[in-house]
């Protein structure tokens, strides 16, 4: 079975500093992946060069058999990448709706001419996003807050908003960043199962990226540990427990 | 064509063109310092800048008229050199006063909000100036008095007027005494502090808002210097003088790498030179141009300038 | 489709009958600056396209207009007759005469500020901020520069002697069409993904939306319609000249939606309606104190104390409706 999302070698380099060194990563369809890690393992930077935010300095991506690095962010979305930001990067002025709204706009088969003459062709469109938006709203449990501007969410809705909105873009493979960072108990409990939900409702393959060990232990199925930039395990929740190389990476070598 | 053909006196006609082109480009690069250092700091287009040097010119010319040396008249008596000593350093500290005013009335409440904000308040403080200086000293254009008789010097083929010396020799004593301000003493270091990292500034305990007013001061100073030269050079005086000579200045600080005052004398020279071949050798309307055709091949090409260092978005 | 037609027709017969009033009960005077208010609505919305809702920084409206002005009016004027030399001396039908000469000079007009603003948008697309501010100051400052070395259009001094088509039937009938084509724009997936754009461009583009191909569309959309609007200028003034479009006049579209509020349309019809009435009813109170260079320094005081206590201008983002009146005036519910 071919690999949905595949990293060979991939490395990148800031001025002197090797933030990702040779990092390999291969993905099958229908994964539950964990990406983990201690703080400035370089984590993140391998989510912005799958995305293709950044241009690796070495080193492929392949997704779906296509080579991905040197397109731009909304090439590799076209190709069913998506994600969310750890920072969270919504569209604060727009609403709820509007949010998820954008990520359907990379299907619009419809010009610019069209929406100025509001031909019919302009309404289906509209209907199709909406549509898509509000089933996306409703399985992150957010269709109630539809109407408010996204800047007056609170932050646990926040990153679900951000969710659907990556979900609407009809991915294959979605990128969640710290998902659950800053929610409670309670909220992080109901967001593990919508994480499993995606994947087995919405047949999204999920590749998350997660510092709560419980989360991440609890529903990931495959779990690799990167750290200063290399992997130094990969196994099931099990396996990652008991390697002494991930105990002593978060707990020693200060 | 027939300039062309004949190349002892194309030669000579470029050569002239260089040594005019140095002259305007040393006070571009003069104006630019101020640019540069703002923009260093703040990441601030400082539009009100081009009129602080028109100010200059302005505080420069008052003194002379009030004592009698009747700049507007036929005769136009010579002020004397004392005079003109006092005229250069009392527009200097005008001008570096109003800069830091500037700075503290219009720009500090806004340090916080977006740049766009920034940007449109520095253009409201520009147009404000312009137009202030018209009520106050009219629009009609004022001559600038006569602090040194002007004549040409000959040297070899090319003749250069004892003016252009002088701007050539007083912006680059200017500058470079900047430039060792900014690099040897400590208001210079913490200048260079702040233009690299505010925040972190602070939390070392450098006085930001003292440093950002010290350069702004400094960086007007400048500017008043610049106006005061070009009026010797060209005695014409008006609230909107500083206009385009603005715009060439910055684009001279951008063309050297923003931030940086060795690029921004670079940038000025190199722009000034380009401008005088243009006129020179073409058409001097098209040598207008000239600053806004290389603004925007700078800006495509090498944003960071020539001299300036690239930076990146962190995601 | 129907619908829009309809609201179009609407629009247009509407602007006919305002054309009407105008042209029968309003003094000329204070018809021109009716007149001059139309045509500053065109551009404020049609910038705010680009600078409210994409969140560009483009100061260089101007040059677009200017393009229009001239084409349009080297239309009308230059290239009325088959051969201007003739006409002269024999009467001649003019080829661009009335309605139908004027409605394709603006159009043609139009198109060509949208060519401009293609060919500028394309290579400024890299440039963020005040570095895109300044790439199109020098934009707009070159089209003057260009204009004034032109001799077949006039040089310095202009054209003129250019009809006076644009009524203020005309002028109302396109600020209709601005209003109603940039309400479809702001409300469709396009204008979305502007917004996205502008409130966090990496997002937008992760998302899919192809940011450069849409920054593009914006800057050509503004221009074609400050094109427009430099056509009706040039027909309601009859001459035109460089001057007429520096770079204050970008100055002043910038700050006509700066005032009404970055990104509201509504905003932008009423900031440019003050900041066209404003300067005419100061010009009086200058001329009375006799203190040249009053108008403009307190127009500029003006925008300098809104970005200090207002930077959102008075509508924010938020568009002027009966709700948000009712909110605002005075005994208004919560």
């Amino acid at each position: 079975m071919t690999a949905l999302l595949a990293t060979e070698n991939l490395t990148i380099r800031f001025g002197g500093l090797t933030a990702v060194d040779g990092f390999n990563l291969a993905i099958q369809p229908g994964d539950l992946f964990g990406l983990i890690g201690p703080n400035g393992a370089g984590k993140t930077t391998v989510f912005n060069m799958i995305t293709g935010v950044y241009l690796p300095s070495e080193g492929t991506v392949h997704f779906d058999g296509r080579l991905v690095n040197g397109l731009q962010p909304a090439q590799v979305a076209a190709l069913g990448v998506s994600r969310t930001f750890q920072n969270i990067r919504l569209f604060d002025e727009l609403s709820v709706l509007e949010n998820a709204m954008t990520g359907a706009h990379q299907h619009a088969k419809i010009n610019l001419f069209d929406s100025l003459l509001r031909t019919a062709r302009h309404y289906r469109e509209e209907q199709r996003q909406r549509d898509r938006a509000y089933e996306l709203l409703r399985f992150m449990g957010l269709e109630d807050r539809a109407g408010l501007p996204a800047k007056q969410l609170p932050y646990g809705h926040r990153r679900k908003l951000e969710i659907a909105r990556a979900l609407a873009t009809e991915p294959k493979l979605i990128c969640l960043d710290e998902p659950a960072a800053g929610m409670n108990t309670g909220e992080k409990a109901e967001l593990s199962a919508l994480i499993r939900k995606i994947r087995d409702e919405l047949k999204v393959t999920v590749l998350l990226i997660e510092h709560d060990m419980k989360l991440v232990m609890g529903i990931c199925e495959k779990i690799q540990v990167l750290d200063y930039g290399k992997t130094i395990a990969l196994g099931t929740p099990q396996e990652i427990q008991n390697n002494p190389k991930v105990i002593e990476a978060y707990l020693g070598g200060e | 064509m027939q300039i062309l053909l004949d190349n002892a006196d194309f030669a000579s006609r470029m050569l002239q063109q260089v040594a005019n082109g140095l002259t305007k480009g040393s006070v571009y690069a003069l104006v630019a310092v101020g640019y540069t250092m703002v923009y260093g700091v703040l990441a601030l287009i400082n539009f009100a800048h081009s009129d602080v040097y028109m100010l200059g010119a302005y505080f420069a010319y008052y003194p002379a008229r009030w004592l009698g040396y009747m700049p507007d008249t036929a005769e136009k008596p010579k002020a004397p050199f004392w005079l003109m000593g006092m005229a250069f350093l009392g527009a200097m500290a005008a001008c570096a006063f109003i800069g830091a005013l500037i700075e503290r009335l219009a720009y500090r409440p806004l340090r916080n909000a977006s740049r766009l904000a920034a940007l449109i308040t520095a253009i409201g403080v520009s147009i404000f100036l312009q137009n202030v200086g018209q009520m106050a000293f009219g629009a009609d254009p004022k001559s600038f008095p006569r602090y040194v008789d002007q004549s040409s010097v000959n040297l070899g083929v090319i003749s250069v007027g004892n003016t252009s010396i002088l701007i050539i020799v007083v912006a680059f004593l200017m500058m470079a005494a900047l430039h060792l301000f900014v690099q040897k003493t400590r208001t210079g270091a913490a200048m260079r502090a702040c233009a690299h990292d505010m925040k972190t500034a602070r939390l070392m305990g450098i006085n930001v808002d003292a440093t950002i007013s010290i350069t702004f001061a400094l960086g007007s100073a400048m500017a008043a210097v610049g106006g005061i030269l070009v009026a010797m050079d060209q005695p014409r005086l008006t609230p909107t003088m500083g206009l385009l000579m603005g715009l060439k200045a910055f684009v001279a600080a951008v063309l050297g790498g923003i931030g940086s005052i060795p690029g921004a004398a670079l940038g000025g020279i190199l722009l000034g030179v380009a401008e005088s071949l243009v006129g020179g050798l073409w058409d001097t309307t098209y040598a207008e141009a000239v600053s806004f055709v290389v603004l925007i091949v700078v800006l495509l090409v090498k944003p960071s300038g020539l001299l300036g260092r690239a930076g990146r978005e962190k995601v | 489709m129907l619908k829009t037609l309809g609201i179009l027709a609407a629009g247009i017969a509407v602007a006919f009958g305002f054309g009407l009033l105008v042209d029968n009960a309003v003094p000329p005077f204070w018809a021109l600056i009716v007149n001059l208010c139309g045509v500053s609505i065109i551009l404020a919305v049609s910038l705010n396209v680009i600078n409210g809702l994409t969140g560009q920084f483009s100061l260089g409206h101007a040059g677009f207009m200017a393009i229009g002005a001239y084409v349009s009016a080297y239309f009308t004027t230059t290239l009325r007759y088959f051969d201007p030399e003739v006409a002269k001396y024999v009467s001649q039908q003019p080829l661009f005469d009335g309605v139908w000469g004027f409605a394709p000079a603006l159009l043609v007009g139009g198109l060509a500020a949208a060519l401009a603003g293609l060919l500028v948008g394309i290579p400024t697309l890299r440039l963020k901020g005040d570095y895109l501010a300044i790439a199109t100051l020098g934009f707009g400052e070159i089209v003057a520069i260009l204009l004034t070395n032109f001799k077949q259009v006039g040089g310095s001094k202009g054209l003129t002697g250019i009809p006076s088509y644009a009524d203020t039937s005309w002028i109302y009938a396109f600020v209709a069409i601005c209003i109603a084509f940039s309400l479809f724009f702001q409300r469709s997936t396009f204008g979305r993904a502007l917004i996205a754009i502008r409130e966090n461009e990496l997002a937008a583009e992760v998302m899919g939306i192809r940011t450069a191909r849409m920054k593009v569309m914006a800057f050509v959309y503004g221009a074609f319609f400050a094109g427009l609007a430099g056509g009706l200028y040039a027909h309601l003034f009859q001459t035109i000249n460089p001057g007429n479009f520096n770079f204050m006049k970008s100055v002043e579209v910038v700050v006509m939606l700066v005032l009404g509020g970055l990104g509201s349309l509504t905003g932008a019809i009423v900031g440019a309606i003050i900041l066209t009435v404003l300067p005419e009813a100061l010009r009086d109170l200058e001329r009375e104190i006799a203190l040249p260079g009053f108008r403009m320094a307190l127009y500029a005081l003006i925008l300098i104390l809104m970005m200090i206590f207002r930077p959102q201008g008075i509508f924010g983002q938020r568009e002027l409706s009966l709700k948000l009146l009712r909110r605002i005036l005075p005994g208004g519910r919560k």
